[in-house]
């Protein structure tokens, strides 16, 4: 007789809870398959210096955020001030893969809102990005010092992503031995 | 009658045929396998397509990769290894069974067991109640 009330009860909590549950979920941020492996090879020319050609070696034993942008991406220019932000920091060595983009507006874009990478690459057809997996800008990937990928953000770098979740981080990697 | 209906047939048949004309193929076999390939991938921007109907700039860019390694004679098997590598088994619509898909896998069987108990439980009561009458 009992299990007449408890029965639609426990429906109905089983179905919260899934809903509940479903409203802290972010079905659009895909989780890397690269976390704690090497990060995917790279050869892409340099933006400022066509004739370089940046290597995951430029990162090796340093622990790098490696920022995927583009000037025709909106959150990017949000995330812009942010980066701008860490760099004077100076806690991370900084780099950006401009993504499908045209050098000349990147550069023009990095000089008139401030440069906050070390080092930006060229990747004008996307091919770095897929071996990547990066699937949308910004997209924003942790390295260690042995080089392997140990964070990804997908999305803009707010405040709150910084000082949450980058910054102790990149503390804690900074720490590691090389 | 006959004119209005001619010309909204003309108008479903380019839709559905235009999609694949940009990819040139020696064979209906890579053809085949190009569609099959791109129908059972998932478009990562746009999450609830596959990538043969997304327009999404990173679907074409996929659609291209696939069709140059089936022109590079790669097996079906190498080209979904290379997609999983990079984007994980999320770009799968035929989810792999591991631990995190145990629910995905079993939780349909779950609420069937479920639900054909509670029917027995039901029925039987019910068949105890007529007796008693």
């Amino acid at each position: 007789m009992k299990i007449r009330f408890v029965l639609p009860l426990f429906f109905f909590l089983s179905i919260a809870f899934i809903l509940w549950r479903g409203l802290s979920l972010h079905p659009n941020e895909i989780p890397s398959p690269f976390i704690n492996k090497a990060a995917p090879n790279m050869a892409l020319h340099s933006l400022f210096d066509t004739k370089r050609i940046v290597q995951n070696s430029d990162f090796k034993n340093k622990v790098t955020l490696v920022n995927v942008w583009a000037t025709w991406c909106y959150a990017c220019a949000l995330e812009h001030t942010m980066l701008m932000r860490i760099a004077s920091d100076n806690v991370v060595n900084l780099m950006g893969v401009d993504y499908k983009d045209n050098p000349i507006s990147a550069r023009t874009w990095l000089k008139e809102k401030g440069n906050p990478y070390q080092l930006v690459a060229l990747d004008p057809a996307g091919d770095a990005a897929i071996d990547w997996g990066v699937y949308g800008t910004p997209e924003t990937f942790i390295i260690d010092k042995k080089g392997l990928v140990r964070y990804k953000h997908i999305g803009p770098i707010t405040a709150d992503v910084w000082q949450q979740q980058l910054k102790p981080l990149i503390d804690t990697l900074q720490n590691e031995a090389s | 009658m006959k004119k209005i209906m001619l010309c909204l047939l003309l108008c479903i048949i380019p839709v559905s045929y235009g999609a694949d004309d940009v990819y040139h193929f020696s064979t209906g076999e890579q053809q085949s396998r190009f569609h099959s390939l791109t129908s059972q991938l998932r478009c990562l921007v746009c999450q609830n397509q596959n990538l043969a109907e997304s327009n999404a700039s990173l679907a074409n860019d996929l659609r291209e990769q696939i069709y140059q390694q089936i022109l590079h004679q790669k097996n079906d098997q190498q080209i979904i290894d290379y997609m999983v590598a990079r984007y994980g088994d999320f770009i799968l619509y035929n989810p792999p069974l591991n631990y995190a898909t145990l629910g995905l896998w079993f939780g349909p069987l779950l609420f069937l067991v479920f639900g054909l108990g509670y029917l027995l439980f039901y029925l039987q009561k019910h068949s105890q109640r007529e007796s008693h009458l």
